[in-house]
């Protein structure tokens, strides 16, 4: 048991049925993550790296949605069991915070209560006393000065920083082996979004949660994450641990994103390389490769960019996969080489 | 060199103007927008029975900066520190409760009716998000033309080639003239934004985060599409942003505002290569490194607590209160900005 990951995902897909087509969100997704690792997921608007993450968690509405494959959390299978038995795994095995810390706390409740609230859920026979006791110990751990004075105070009383350390306390508070963070910064100041990244390292340190870590912003990835999925069209175009993705990108999807982002050093003066074109419509993903419209290899390939979907593959010397049908060696050649720009 | 990733618009590598050296005459030449220092106060309602004397938000506390013609002035800062203040003042859509507007000299501070609008000719506005700041019920053509029927002397029927030359002119398919914003990308409404924007052919486009909407890929889109226009249209930019890379990126000068102060200005290779003041040090250190190498190696600051509120702001220097290096003095004497020694102004009594 103990060998086996925490979190083993399986050929996912989640698709939606709408009025102007089936929009296929996730489309044959797999991982897996160990206990004390952080995976980030990075990809852009669309590219279903949020429906994976509420998938996970159990909560697309299987009733609007297809969902297949597996995903299994420390040996149990969430797809397909019962609404009770995933509600019993959420929040103690498994828990989330979201981007927006305002929208996700109750502006009725005080914030010590919504913590004790969500300790109640697993340990329904605490008392008043013990509840009391655990949500000031959580609001400590997250970094909130003077728990006992603000306990009692609401969410509206709190800055954006606070507020997101109090969701961190209520995912935390039943200690989950899997937390998901869906872009838990992004809503935040820089110097704010500092905080709150050493807190899920110190967090992270402390509990031995895995962690999944959804952002658009590959700094925050750098910062925290061990290994890092790229996707894009609701698939993973590339896996790698981080060192190796930052260090030599071997899709050319991931190499357009790390030249799009500017450098605080200024390096990178002068014209953005850039990816030409936009994002795909999931209803109308590309047949293929779904980024052969916007890739700059694919006149060097044919027919069979568009023609033939690509598998992850090993990218040699490296722990890197990387779905491109260009032998991963020769794009990472091209791209170091600087054929493109 | 492609001239797809420029979104079809030529790209000439036209060098930006020379600075005109710093004379101490009144209105320097090259000056195309001045602020003097400018304030802005919001009186706060009372709103009920038990409430207090109300006091003022002190958003925009005594800022003097200048916008040099076919250059790009970056303000950055956190939220609340008053740099979307700062670019409504210049653009008068807000009065200045102190302080002098200036436009090519003139002083526009407390312009009013015709003559206020005749200063929007020089001056537009592109807004942060593509989808609110365009009206769903007018097509790209109304929304373009729209600047253009408030002008004197208008022309109705050149509207439509007109419209269509800026179309070209960002990237858009000119032919798209009749369709409506829903029908666009976020990019893409972007360019519509700055369309508009250059409609009645300003000197100076004030982007107020106009890039941080949108996916990266898609930034790097419009910051290329920006500098191309700015080198053909000799546009100056004041370029207001949260992200310092982009800032880095795009700026001449960049200032860092903090509760409603400029507490650092300079060439960016001056604030971000000499850095002098601990905020602007901290707020570096913060931002997030695409390098996982160098992101385990360096040191960085972690600020505590949170940004104070400008209802009531820190007696002397703003900063003090989160300041690794406060002193007694600092509490006392507000610091000046003033060369220190560094190259380039900065507001603090003990810089790095």
């Amino acid at each position: 048991m103990s060998a086996q990951p925490l979190l083993v995902v399986d050929d996912l897909r989640v698709s939606f049925a709408t009025p102007d087509g089936v929009v296929k969100a996730v489309d044959g997704v797999s991982f897996t993550l160990e206990r004390g690792r952080t995976l980030g997921i990075v990809g852009e608007s669309g590219s279903g790296k949020s429906v994976t993450a509420s998938t996970i968690m159990g909560l697309t509405n299987s009733a609007t949605a297809s969902i297949q494959g597996s995903i299994r959390l420390g040996g149990n299978e969430i797809r397909g069991a019962s609404d009770e038995d995933v509600r019993r795994m959420r929040g103690r095995d498994m828990a989330m915070v979201f981007q927006d810390p305002m929208s996700a706390l109750n502006p009725y409740y005080t914030v010590g209560r919504q913590i004790a609230e969500a300790y109640k859920v697993h340990h329904p026979t605490a008392k008043k006393a013990e509840l009391r006791e655990v949500a000031l110990s959580m609001m400590q751990k997250v970094g909130i000065p003077n728990p006992i004075g603000r306990a009692d105070e609401y969410p509206h009383q709190f800055s954006g920083g606070m507020r997101q350390r109090i969701v961190i306390a209520i995912a935390l508070v039943n200690n989950p082996s899997l937390l998901i963070a869906d872009e838990p910064t992004t809503a935040l100041d820089v110097t704010v979004q500092a905080q709150i990244l050493e807190l899920m390292k110190s967090i992270q340190d402390e509990f031995g949660s895995a962690i999944i870590l959804i952002t658009h912003d590959l700094g925050v990835i750098a910062e925290v994450a061990d290994d890092v999925a790229v996707m894009y069209a609701g698939r993973m175009v590339e896996r790698a641990s981080a060192v190796d993705l930052f260090e030599t990108p071997a899709h050319p999807y991931t190499w357009g994103l790390m030249g799009a982002v500017r450098s605080l050093d200024g390096s990178g003066r002068g014209s953005l390389r850039t990816i030409p074109g936009s994002p795909p419509s999931l209803i109308a993903v590309p047949s293929g490769c779904p980024f052969h419209p916007r890739c700059q290899f694919a006149d060097r390939v044919g027919e069979r960019c568009s023609s033939e979907r690509p598998s992850l593959h090993g990218v040699g010397g490296t722990s890197s996969l990387s779905a491109c049908h260009l032998p991963s060696e020769t794009v990472v050649e091209l791209l170091r080489s600087g054929v493109s720009a | 060199m492609s001239s797809s990733d420029t979104g079809g618009v030529a790209s000439a590598p036209v060098p930006p103007p020379a600075p005109v050296p710093d004379a101490e005459s009144d209105v320097e030449s090259d000056v195309v927008v001045e602020t003097r220092d400018v304030v802005k106060h919001f009186p706060m309602r009372a709103n009920g029975l038990f409430s207090r004397s109300p006091g003022t938000v002190q958003a925009v506390d005594g800022v003097s900066v200048k916008v040099r013609a076919g250059r790009t002035l970056g303000v950055v800062g956190e939220s609340g520190c008053g740099k979307s203040t700062l670019a409504r003042l210049m653009m008068r859509l807000l009065e200045p409760t102190a302080g002098q507007v200036l436009l090519e000299g003139v002083d526009i501070t407390h312009a009013q009716g015709a003559e206020l609008r005749r200063t929007r000719k020089h001056m537009q506005m592109v807004f942060q998000d593509p989808y609110s700041s365009l009206n769903p019920r007018h097509s790209v053509g109304q929304i373009i033309s729209t600047p253009l029927r408030f002008q004197e002397g208008h022309d109705k029927a050149a509207d439509k080639a007109r419209v269509q030359e800026l179309m070209r002119l960002v990237g858009l398919n000119p032919e798209h003239y009749n369709r409506y914003p829903h029908e666009f990308s976020g990019g893409q409404r972007q360019r519509i934004g700055i369309a508009r924007a250059l409609a009645l052919g300003p000197r100076v486009v004030v982007a107020d985060e106009p890039v941080s909407a949108l996916d990266v890929s898609i930034q790097a889109q419009i910051l290329n599409l920006l500098e191309t226009l700015q080198a053909n249209l000799g546009l100056s930019y004041v370029f207001i942003a949260h992200d310092l890379s982009v800032v880095r990126h795009i700026a001449d000068e960049v200032a860092v505002m903090y509760l409603g102060k400029v507490v650092e200005i300079g060439s960016p290779a001056a604030v971000y290569g000499s850095t002098a003041h601990p905020y602007t040090r901290a707020l570096l250190s913060a931002v997030p490194v695409a390098d996982p190498k160098v992101a385990s190696e360096r040191r960085r600051i972690v600020l505590t607590g949170d940004v104070p509120s400008p209802v009531n702001p820190p007696s002397g220097c703003r900063f003090r209160t989160r300041c690794p290096k406060a002193e007694a003095r600092c509490a006392e004497e507000v610091p000046a900005l003033i060369d220190r020694g560094h190259g380039h102004p900065v507001a603090c009594h003990f810089p790095d």
